[in-house]
């Protein structure tokens, strides 16, 4: 039942809102993708269900207020009413009850809208692979497929589900593109996953969601949706640079700098991504299809599938 | 010292609340256990990592460590013979008693730094790798609580120098340190089977 | 021989810190200038800063809480300025080096010097009153408490003129807070003023824990005791939970910046995740720790000013005391974003939502104690009914953020800062501020002026709704915390409304100022002296002894019989005081100048540490283990009150009370 229900109200609640909202470009209320458009409607199911009880609460708390003041004598007055069962049994099951059904839309919510699940696409289209590491303080992308690479700029087809692997060759930074939705943390000698899908093409701001120092107010970027044809060209034009990226001109773009420019690379180092994991991890990184780790040296860790 | 001890017997007759003394610095144990317990928690997070530096089966000493534990288990041994004598007002047997058990602690000291100044001068120190970082801590933070225990019990031998009784304080200073020293033990005891010997078995 | 300690670590080019520093320098100036002009040195030294008088410590507690909310606040405004500035281009007046000290200083100010500091002086003033007690378990580690809290926030201050502060936010994640990233000395005053901070706190856990379970007064049994010693009592539990683990927390990243070890760095195994779950095992406890005695104080001032009994006092304490137990489980939602598994995600999730349960049921059992009462809108009931509605919305706000899903958009926003804000100023602040409304004549045997509470009130409350909401909004716009400029342009108007509501929250401070000021010149009024002890027909024992209690507290230790037992007392005609019963010497603990000390050597201690003076460091520890051996080598550190010193007091007490009751 529960699980017919739950879509229903959602539906419902997000056409309503859809109407208060309409015109409204608050990104993380306008989302372009479906990751984006779930958590919307979460957001806006769960604050009604809220709503039941708070509204309630700071109505009767003024009205009460006012009802019961000094001077309106004509109110009664029971100066040793302390207790009552029936009061009791209902100030602890309506929260309880919000609550039920805001733990229910949690659990399915945390299942649906993990980070680390693939989304489905429509037939015949393969997701692309992004490998993302945050660098102080601007944003490398290492498209793994194509052999190129590119700084503050990142591009999609749309309808195309995008799968992410992030890192940080510096301190720990959040990865987020608000109007698609979810982000995580890039972390260093770690790897997390992330599968977006942007459903509209568009120029959305990316940015990094967790402090990181002197030029984290610069630390943004931006990604672009657009239909297959264009996004083929974005990456022949890539490919048209004349800079390459490979373990020699590495670490000069990792040196710390500030409102970093957009840079495309049209060569990178097969390895470079696996490089930078692994660095911190004497020399092991783990498999993604497998989830196993690569061992490189005798004693092997775990440390960095934070699933586990 | 007189009047000390007539303010001690009119304290217990007007005041039916019984010193806190003792009842506070268990609670304040209880902080500490936590204390010792996330530091346990860290060292299982951080137990294999290695970070290409040796593992625990590499440097620790078994050996040497059982002599440390059987040092500390019969410190507390001493310090309990110690109590007793100061239950019965026997202040020169609690102070003879009191004097082992400092230098058990010592002992156990001496053998703590030892073996640490080996594992450093090896290049094995506490910068070594997070397995590394995290055994001294933990082992170095009990070491650090003993330390203080054998300061305490210091200045415990030296205030009673020469009396001939002991009075309510300093009874309830010496059940406080005697807490203390045999909480110490069962930190140990967990840092033996959980440290030492779960890394080499 | 200075360590890192050069001239240049001085920061005389900075204008802003100069003019800082000369304000403060005049102010202390004047301070210390009037002290000797009127020749108080001795009086304050001996009745206040060796005090071990639970009171004057109290009252002393809340006098640096409020000179760190000055502090704190003046953090936030110059942030919201900056912000309001900083905008398409313009790069504001604060740069990144300066404006992350910031932000950084604002929350580790508030939380554990403004709020912290308010909340252990409220507790200290109430609770051994509340319980029928004459001090604390242990008066002697009370002001040891006091001084360590008190050189902490002097050490945070002293960043301002030598060196640097910490530009890691108030939690200091690593790696960016390690010696790699963050080189200079900010990290190391941050975790110095921390950990002493926290020693001090832990050490009032305890004291606090053992007064109540030791010291109530004869017949009050756990059921019977007042409503915010509850809150009071769940407290100090989760600080004895919760510090112990920060000291860890703190203690691990200093190791790793002082001795190279690898706790949380990115290499040699090191895993900066664990910090994160270390420093939020103590940090979601927290802000329970300071809520739980808000909660408390609305407990005790609805049912006054409602003039009948709590509602649900049972529910009370048992809610009370899940929220304390449900604390200790949620900490993971602090980086959901981590990429944990969802089932991972899900129980903390749910854990945190539970949460609200026990928290509805209180808001609910406020309302039905309103309910069929006869409201006195005195001052503290605007705070009352402020909060109920202010809360409620922080709570909804909290329960989106616990769902997972929601939180991967939210998360990290100024939608969060939104949230904190809402819970921690509608909740705690407002709490506290309620509190110091109610228990002023206690404290001080006057009241506060009423006219002024209620308009620092609405300057507040108002002030609160302007500045947050706005921010709400910008969370949704996906506007990030801790930024220093920005470029986009729909941010911009709802940061100037922000900056308007916290000019609104500066004249809510300045009314609090006035207020404070034309209560001690007025209070000498007949209207607002406090003779009789119980000026708004209070329910619990505090009430029952004059304002200001004598030093003993009680002269004779009150019998409960029922819960509110003096109001019981009241209704039943029983003179709680028994004045002019049979008076005995009263046992009580001599001030002592080693809780001082020892503040003193800590502060001489971490400064050293901070700059590397490893010389200046020694002092300072030989300093507190020489003091601490001194204070337990001192066997004069009690001595009883005569008789005769009794019944005069009392007999004066009895004599102010006939007087009230005849110009009645």
């Amino acid at each position: 039942m529960k699980k017919k229900i739950l879509p229903r109200l959602t539906k419902l609640m997000s056409l309503s809102s859809a109407a208060l909202l309409a015109g409204c470009s608050w990104d993380t209320l306008d989302p372009k993708g479906v990751i984006g458009a779930q958590e919307k409607s979460l957001i806006l199911t769960s604050t009604y269900a809220m709503l039941l009880v708070v509204i309630p609460v700071c109505i009767l708390t003024l009205l009460f207020a006012w009802q019961y003041r000094q001077s309106n004598t004509a109110a009664e007055y029971l100066p040793k009413w302390s207790h009552s069962n029936k009061i009791e049994v209902v100030i602890w099951a309506v929260p309880s009850l919000i609550i039920l059904f805001l733990a229910v839309l949690t659990y399915q919510t945390c299942h649906s809208l993990d980070p680390y699940k693939p989304l489905e696409a429509e037939a015949n289209v393969k997701p692309i692979h992004v490998d993302v590491v945050a660098l102080d303080w601007k944003w490398l992308f290492i498209y793994p497929d194509e052999g190129i690479a590119t700084v503050n700029q990142m591009a999609m087809p749309v309808n195309t589900p995008v799968d992410f692997r992030i890192t940080s060759d510096s301190v720990m930074n959040s990865f987020f593109i608000p109007q698609l939705g979810t982000m995580i943390y890039a972390m260093a000698g770690m790897q997390t996953q992330l599968h977006l899908i942007a459903n509209e093409a568009g120029d959305f701001q990316g940015e990094s969601s967790n402090f990181s120092g002197r030029g984290f107010s610069d630390m943004r970027f931006r990604a672009l949706a657009m239909p297959a044809d264009q996004y083929s060209a974005w990456v022949e034009k890539v490919k048209a640079s004349s800079e390459q990226l490979d373990s020699a001109s590495y670490p000069k773009l990792a040196a710390p700098s500030e409102a970093n420019p957009v840079e495309y690379f049209s060569h990178v180092d097969a390895g470079l991504f696996d490089d930078i994991v692994a660095k911190y991890n004497n020399g092991m990184v783990m498999d993604k299809s497998t989830g196993k780790m690569l061992h490189v040296q005798q004693s092997a860790m775990s440390d960095m599938n934070m699933k586990e | 010292m007189a009047q000390n001890m007539t303010a001690d017997a009119a304290h217990a007759h007007d005041e039916h609340h019984e010193s806190p003394v003792v009842f506070g610095f268990w609670l304040y144990l209880m902080t500490d256990c936590i204390i010792f317990g996330t530091l346990f928690a860290v060292f299982a997070v951080l137990r294999d990592q290695f970070a290409g530096g040796p593992t625990g089966h590499e440097v620790f000493e078994l050996s040497g460590v059982g002599i440390e534990t059987a040092i500390l288990l019969f410190s507390s041994i001493t310090y309990g013979f110690g109590m007793i004598a100061a239950h019965e007002n026997k202040v020169s047997t609690m102070r003879t008693w009191l004097g082992v058990t400092f230098l058990l602690g010592l002992g156990f000291l001496f053998m703590e730094i030892r073996e640490f100044s080996h594992m450093i001068a090896e290049g094995n120190g506490p910068d070594r790798s997070a397995f590394l970082s995290a055994f001294f801590t933990l082992v170095g933070t009990h070491g650090l609580h003993v330390t203080c225990g054998l300061l305490w019990m210091a200045v415990l031998l030296f205030q009673t120098a020469g009396k001939t009784e002991l009075n309510e304080r300093m009874i309830g200073k010496l059940t406080c340190l005697s807490l203390f020293w045999h909480f110490l033990d069962i930190v140990w005891i967990c840092v033996f089977t959980f440290v030492y010997l779960m890394s080499v078995i | 021989m200075l360590g890192k300690l050069t001239l240049s670590a001085i920061p005389y080019d900075v204008p802003i810190l100069v003019g800082t520093f000369i304000g403060a320098a005049i102010a202390g100036l004047a301070v210390v200038g009037l002290i000797t002009y009127y020749g108080k040195w001795g009086y304050l030294w001996r009745e206040w800063l060796t005090s071990v008088d639970h009171k004057r410590i109290g009252v002393m507690y809340i006098v640096v809480a409020l000179v760190a909310l000055f502090r704190g606040f003046a953090d936030a405004i110059m942030m919201r300025s900056q912000l309001a500035l900083a905008y398409a281009g313009n790069p504001g007046y604060l740069p990144p080096h300066h404006y992350d000290q910031i932000f950084s200083a604002h929350g580790t100010i508030m939380i554990f010097f403004m709020a912290m500091a308010f909340m252990q002086g409220l507790m200290n003033i109430v609770v051994p009153l509340q319980i029928g007690a004459r001090d604390v378990a242990f008066p002697f580690v009370n002001t040891l408490s006091f001084w360590m809290t008190t050189i902490s926030f002097l050490l945070v201050n002293v960043s301002l003129f030598i060196g640097e502060f910490s530009q890691c936010g108030w939690l200091a994640y690593p790696p960016l807070s390690e010696q790699q990233f963050s080189p200079g000395v900010g990290v190391d005053y941050y975790i110095w003023a921390v950990q002493l901070s926290g020693v001090g706190t832990l050490l009032t856990g305890v004291n606090f824990f053992a007064t109540i379970v030791k010291m109530r007064a004869p017949g009050m049994t756990y059921m019977r005791m007042p409503v915010f010693t509850w809150t009071i009592f769940c407290t100090t539990v989760l600080i004895m939970v919760a510090f112990p683990i920060l000291t860890v927390a703190m203690g691990l990243l200093g190791l790793d910046r002082y001795l190279g070890m690898h706790f949380f760095t990115n290499d040699g195994g090191g895993n900066q995740m664990l910090y994160l779950s270390v420093i939020w095992g103590w940090g979601h406890p927290e802000v329970y720790i300071l809520v739980l005695p808000a909660f408390g104080a609305f407990s005790e001032i609805t049912q006054t000013f409602s003039r009948k009994p709590l509602f649900g006092y049972k529910t009370m304490v048992y809610a009370t005391a899940s929220i304390m137990v449900l604390s200790l489980v949620v900490w993971v939602h602090h980086f959901f974003t981590m990429g944990a598994g969802p089932n991972v995600n899900a129980f903390f999730g749910i854990m945190t939502m539970v949460i609200a349960v026990p928290t509805g049921v209180k808001i609910f059992n406020w309302l039905f104690t309103m309910y069929k009462g006869r409201i006195e809108f005195h001052a503290t009931m605007y705070w009352v009914i402020g909060f109920m509605i202010t809360f409620s919305i922080g709570g909804m706000t909290g329960v989106m953020l616990a769902i997972p899903a929601s939180d991967f958009v939210l998360h990290n926003s100024l939608f969060v800062i939104a949230h904190f804000h809402n819970v921690i100023i509608g909740g705690v602040y407002f709490g506290y501020v309620a509190a110091m409304n109610f228990w002023f004549p206690k404290a001080f045997g006057f009241k506060l002026n009423e006219a002024w509470g209620k308009r620092a009130f609405w300057c507040w409350f108002v002030g609160f709704y302007v500045a947050f909401m706005p921010l709400y909004v910008l969370g949704f716009e996906g506007m990030t915390r801790r930024m220093n400029h920005y470029d986009n342009p729909e941010w911009h108007p709802w940061l100037l409304i922000a900056e308007v509501g916290a000019v609104l929250i500066a004249l809510g401070i300045v009314c609090q100022l006035t207020q404070l000021y034309v209560s001690i010149r007025d209070r000498n009024l007949a209207e607002n002296r406090d003779l009789t002890g119980d000026p708004w027909n209070a329910r619990t024992l505090e009430w029952s002894t004059s304002s200001p209690p004598p030093f003993y507290n009680f002269a004779i230790l009150p019998e409960v019989h029922e819960l509110d037992a003096f109001a019981h007392d009241k209704e039943a005609g029983i003179d709680t005081r028994q004045a002019g019963g049979n008076y005995q010497p009263i046992h009580m603990p001599k001030n002592t100048a080693c809780g001082f000390l020892i503040g003193a050597f800590s502060f001489v201690l971490g400064f050293g540490a901070v700059w590397y003076i490893w010389w200046l460091a020694a002092v300072g520890l030989i300093g507190v283990i020489a003091t601490v051996i001194a204070r337990s080598s001192d066997n004069d550190v009690d001595y009883y009150v005569p008789v005769s010193e009794v019944v005069r007091i009392e007999q004066e007490h009895t004599h102010n009370l006939m007087a009230a009751q005849a110009a009645e």
